[in-house]
């Protein structure tokens, strides 16, 4: 088998960032493979799963309402159970959400506004896959761009998110309302995360920043454990 | 609950000199169902509203039965 590992990119009607996704991993060692979302299963030995930016289907609805029933999410949420490592960017963390696979939901931005722009993003934790190459502390320039970027759970929902270290990025900045800041969040176990910002966009220091490398990174890499482990 | 689109619906309507309180911005589905049986379709839609038409984290429903 090749030593780079399989990273499954789901293409949902509306998705459009599939693209970058596939050429930041490819470019950070992994090989890319695009998943329509009418699929059922996911290709063997798929070592990580990648809900790219968009708007599936129109963003009807509320944003992912619609992408959660989506043939392909059954396979996605097994792989999640199973502890493989799934990470949503921006439309696809709209779409973990309303799946419940990842806690809380995300809102219209606060200013009503479609936000697009560089943020400061720091690690609030290291234990998942994503973020284990990072120190807690580490600050990460990354884009955003999403009209709906708002993430809100309640507080008490929060106060446990944080203390079970379930915060993974917390915006330096007030960068459109999100509740304690968050910009990006995991489950309990780990192994699936969303985040608003876009890594897929900045692997490459032509292009401005290379702040979404270390995510990218420990996204192949636990791709590639999972492959060596299951083969 | 915050509610950005009735807070910036609020304003303008203030800005036009209506004396206001509150505005919320929310969503109206129409349903036609296939049950005539009013206690089936309030629990059809219970359900629909449960399963997919609001996100209880930031979403309440109100369901309101009219006979076709």
């Amino acid at each position: 088998m090749t030593d780079r590992p399989t990273v499954v990119v789901i293409v949902f009607p509306g998705s459009n960032d599939e693209g970058d996704a596939a050429l930041a991993l490819e470019a950070l060692g992994g090989a890319p493979r695009l998943l329509w979302h009418a699929e059922t299963e996911l290709p063997p030995g798929t070592g990580a799963v990648v809900l790219p930016g968009g708007f599936s289907y129109g963003d009807y609805l509320r944003c992912g309402a619609i992408a959660r029933f989506a043939p392909v999410m059954g396979a996605v949420r097994r792989f999640a159970d199973e502890g493989g490592p799934v990470l949503g960017i921006c439309n696809g963390f709209q779409i973990l959400c309303e799946a419940r696979l990842l806690p809380g939901v995300l809102r219209p931005n606060r200013q009503l506004e479609f936000v697009c722009r560089d943020v400061i993003v720091r690690v609030e934790s290291t234990n998942t896959p994503f973020t284990r190459g990072c120190s807690v502390g580490d600050e990460l320039v990354i884009p955003v761009k999403n009209g709906e970027g708002n993430w809100y759970a309640n507080g008490e929902l929060l106060a446990g998110l944080e203390s079970g270290g379930q915060v993974v990025l917390r915006y330096a900045e007030d960068v459109n309302g999100s509740v304690g800041r968050v910009a990006g969040v995991a489950s309990a176990a780990g192994n699936v995360m969303g985040l608003m910002p876009h890594p897929e966009h900045a692997v490459d220091s032509l292009l401005g920043s290379t702040g979404g490398t270390p995510i990218l990174l420990g996204l192949v890499e636990a791709a590639r454990e999972r492959q060596l482990g299951v083969v | 609950m915050l509610d950005p689109q009735g807070e910036a619906v609020e304003g303008s309507l203030r800005k036009l000199g209506f004396p206001i309180l509150a505005v919320r911005v929310g969503r109206l589905v129409d349903l036609e169902l296939e049950t005539s049986d009013p206690a089936e379709a309030r629990a059809q839609v219970e359900r629909m509203c449960a399963e997919l038409l609001a996100n209880p984290l930031i979403e309440s429903c109100e369901i309101e039965l009219e006979e076709a």
